[in-house]
């Protein structure tokens, strides 16, 4: 749906702008394959790993790691889940729902949801690219750290604390 | 050939996992491949226009327009903006990096660059919609509005700990990306 609306966009402005400036139209579809050709090297590799991720991370694998042990022990373990995998969020959430109901709480779920989104240690690379090791570095720790915070916050707000 | 080969490592390096894998445990490398197949699906049905709008934006927004609205002394309205623009985004996070190199190419100030990538990881509008129904809307609502802090927290930390010599490296980067 949200993917139809960005191709409705696109369509529409390259057409407006091939209308209006053959040249630069040209010029703008040179740079957007110049973009997508400089990533795909390492855009390729994490489609790999992330599929290989997938196949030995299971939800039951996650759910043997999360939903065992609770308080901040688990908590850390579901952040550290979430920062070093890389999955879809049509997969995470669900899963994140199979491992509420299979004992886990919702601090542990929060951790988990909030590092799975915000860290990205896989990406890293190729984050290092666009933006630098240092801010790279920080960004992340910060991230895995405030996935702590919301684990809190979400531990209050849900009662279990 | 050895350049395309060194910029592939990580690709065959990865190739060489999966098959690997499937050697050692067939059912979890058909699984894999599985996976690879999806999510290469996604990544080729969602990049296209996100590329061809980052060139079109290149060519036709004149860097004086996007100072304006996103650079320095742009206040809440860049702020917003790159809320807006993060949250409005379809796709994973990486795909948010070549945009960011846009945007700095283009003079977007640095806190702004982070705010909109801090937006595309965790504010996502359809993500936000799938949480909701997946845990529900004391969980997502709560989240969202931590996420929303972080956001600021974390790209104001970041770019106090990015000193000037270094972000000018990442700008030249950027803008010689493109």
């Amino acid at each position: 749906m949200q993917t139809a609306i960005f191709y409705i966009l696109a369509g529409g402005l390259l057409s407006l702008s091939y209308i209006n400036d053959k040249g630069k139209t040209k010029k703008s579809l040179k740079k957007a394959w110049k973009a997508l050709e400089n990533m795909l090297p390492q855009l390729l590799g994490i489609v790999l790993l992330v599929g290989v991720m997938l196949a030995i991370m299971n939800p039951d694998t996650i759910s043997s790691l999360i939903g065992s042990s609770s308080g901040w022990m688990g908590t850390a373990i579901a952040a550290i889940v979430g920062a070093i995998t890389l999955i879809p969020g049509f997969i995470a959430f669900p899963t994140a729902a199979l491992l509420l109901q299979g004992g886990a709480g919702y601090m542990q779920i929060g951790a988990f949801v909030s590092s799975l989104m915000m860290v990205g240690v896989v990406t890293m690379p190729m984050e290092v690219k666009y933006f630098g090791k240092k801010s790279t570095i920080a960004r992340n720790v910060l991230a895995f750290v405030y996935s702590f915070a919301v684990a809190l916050l979400i531990g209050k707000v849900m009662g279990e604390l | 050939m050895k350049n395309i080969i060194l910029r592939y490592r990580f690709f065959l390096v990865m190739a060489a996992v999966t098959i690997g894998l499937s050697i050692i445990n067939p059912l979890a490398g058909e699984k894999a491949v599985d996976m690879t197949l999806f999510s290469f699906k996604e990544m080729i049905s969602v990049l296209p226009p996100i590329f061809i709008l980052l060139g079109l934006l290149d060519v036709w927004v004149p860097r004086e327009t996007m100072i304006r609205y996103m650079g320095e002394g742009s206040g809440a309205k860049g702020i917003l903006l790159a809320i807006f623009l993060g949250s409005a985004a379809a796709g994973p996070l990486y795909g948010a990096f070549p945009m960011a190199a846009v945007f700095m190419k283009k003079g977007v100030k640095f806190t702004n660059v982070l705010i909109f990538l801090g937006a595309w990881s965790t504010t996502k509008i359809p993500m936000f919609l799938f949480e909701l129904s997946a845990l529900g809307a004391r969980f997502a609502i709560t989240r969202l509005i931590a996420s929303m802090a972080g956001i600021f927290v974390i790209a104001h930390l970041v770019d106090k700990a990015v000193d000037k010599k270094e972000k000018t490296v990442v700008y030249k980067n950027a803008s010689e990306m493109n």
